[in-house]
């Protein structure tokens, strides 16, 4: 866990530091160029994905790392985790049992945030990997003044951040019994 | 604070870039284009034969202008809007909220990207760009803490006194709302940096020749696979300047925090 490990902590510091298409860039060099493992753009097969995919993925999850970290530090300094290692629980348990599930609403709100961000906001990491999204789709709309194109896009990307939100609370019932919905 | 290390680095090489530019950044000897790092050229050159090194420097200081530039000016705004939104409240709290919510609904760099194309590329609109992007957040702490110190006992007290709202503003509410603000400050830098280098990326902020860091990797993406090393420094540059205040941002939050001094 990045509260006990400076390594993670750093590493999720320098991961939100990271601007994403100079991660994506590197990425296309190191796995494209150099190893040739993965296709650098374009889309259609599965392998065209994981590079972008990646990318996006490791600059949400320095994100959602930090709030993790913030919110096992509140969560650990509880009496009732004081109570659990007194009683000799081992340290696994505590963190993962007692300590994360009341950790999680705040990460669950993060994690809800991101996925809304990069929904319609993964025009960098789009234009890296020259993928035809619906971020890209905005900014050209937005430039070539089309507005009905703008409109349906972005009622599209905010319905389903409307989902996304959504299922998080329905998530928060899950993690913490006393939110209940009537 | 090795935050603060690497923030005063940045700006002393911003600050010296002239001086210690080994070559012009915007003249290039198209003979030597694309050369990898050397003795003659410690970052290697370009596409078009320009040292990279000097570009980097000289877009230190481009970086640092809109830095300076955006923060103030939002700094200025959201602070303004801040505290008429936390001292007044009623309708004017309702309506600055409410625009600050839309304006924080916007996903990532939409907001930025919208001004951009309303008002056009270039320098200046980057700068007026990032600055409408930040005065939500700033605003929204402001008001916050505008908020909780106007109940304390010292403002009643100062208002028994028959001090006027302004002076109380000036004179208590500001100087003690310092330390968030400075927090912000930092941290915002880091995010006008980010921005508006993704959208000098995209072609969209500042237009070439000028060295900005963001459209010296849009270049390179071209010849990524001849000579990486365009790519590789003026993206470092970005990742550790952002870094720097990333650190010092935090840094300052921690030092700062009365709720972590036990």
């Amino acid at each position: 866990m990045s509260v006990s490990c400076p390594g993670a902590l750093l590493g999720s510091l320098v991961g939100i530091s990271l601007p994403i298409f100079w991660l994506g860039l590197l990425a296309v060099l190191i796995f494209s160029v150099k190893l040739r493992w993965l296709p650098a753009g374009g889309s259609g097969t599965f392998a065209h994905l994981i590079l972008p995919a990646l990318v996006l993925g490791a600059a949400s999850s320095a994100v959602i790392a930090r709030t993790t970290r913030a919110s096992m530090l509140e969560v650990l300094r509880q009496d009732y985790v004081r109570t659990a290692r007194a009683k000799g629980v081992s340290d696994r348990l505590v963190v993962y049992r007692h300590a994360l599930g009341n950790a999680m609403i705040p990460i669950l709100t993060v994690f809800g945030l991101e996925f809304g961000y990069n929904l319609g906001g993964a025009v960098l990491t789009e234009t890296v990997f020259s993928l035809p999204g619906v971020g890209r789709l905005i900014v050209e709309g937005i430039f070539a003044r089309d507005y009905p194109v703008v409109q349906g896009a972005l009622l599209v990307v905010a319905t389903t951040f409307v989902l996304v939100n959504l299922l998080t609370d329905i998530a928060y019932a899950f993690f913490d019994p006393r939110i209940r919905y009537d | 604070m090795s935050g603060g290390v690497i923030v005063m680095l940045f700006v002393a090489l911003a600050a010296l870039a002239p001086a210690l530019a080994p070559y012009a950044p915007l003249r290039g000897q198209l003979s030597e284009r694309l050369q990898e790092p050397s003795a003659a050229h410690w970052f290697g050159t370009d596409e078009l034969g320009r040292d990279v090194l000097s570009r980097v420097l000289y877009g230190a200081r481009i970086s640092l202008q809109i830095q300076v530039a955006a923060v103030g000016l939002a700094l200025v705004l959201g602070t303004a809007l801040g505290v008429v939104a936390g001292y007044i409240g009623r309708w004017p709290d309702m309506l600055i909220m409410r625009v600050v919510d839309i304006m924080m609904a916007f996903p990532g760099i939409f907001l930025a990207l919208a001004i951009i194309a309303a008002l056009g590329t270039g320098l200046g609109n980057v700068i007026l760009a990032s600055a409408i992007f930040l005065v939500p957040q700033f605003a929204r702490v402001v008001r916050g803490s505008v908020l909780t110190l106007k109940e304390k006992e010292f403002v009643e007290a100062a208002r028994a006194l028959g001090e006027d709202d302004v002076t109380i503003v000036m004179r208590y509410l500001l100087p003690n709302s310092l330390a968030p603000i400075i927090v912000q400050t930092s941290l915002r830098m880091a995010t006008v940096l980010l921005t508006a280098s993704g959208l000098s990326f995209l072609g969209l902020g500042v237009q070439p020749p000028s060295p900005e860091w963001g459209a010296m990797l849009s270049n390179a993406r071209a010849y990524m696979i001849t000579a990486p090393h365009v790519a590789t420094m003026p993206g470092l540059a970005i990742m550790l300047v952002v870094l720097g205040f990333n650190l010092l941002g935090d840094g300052l939050r921690d030092a700062l925090d009365p709720r972590l001094r036990e």
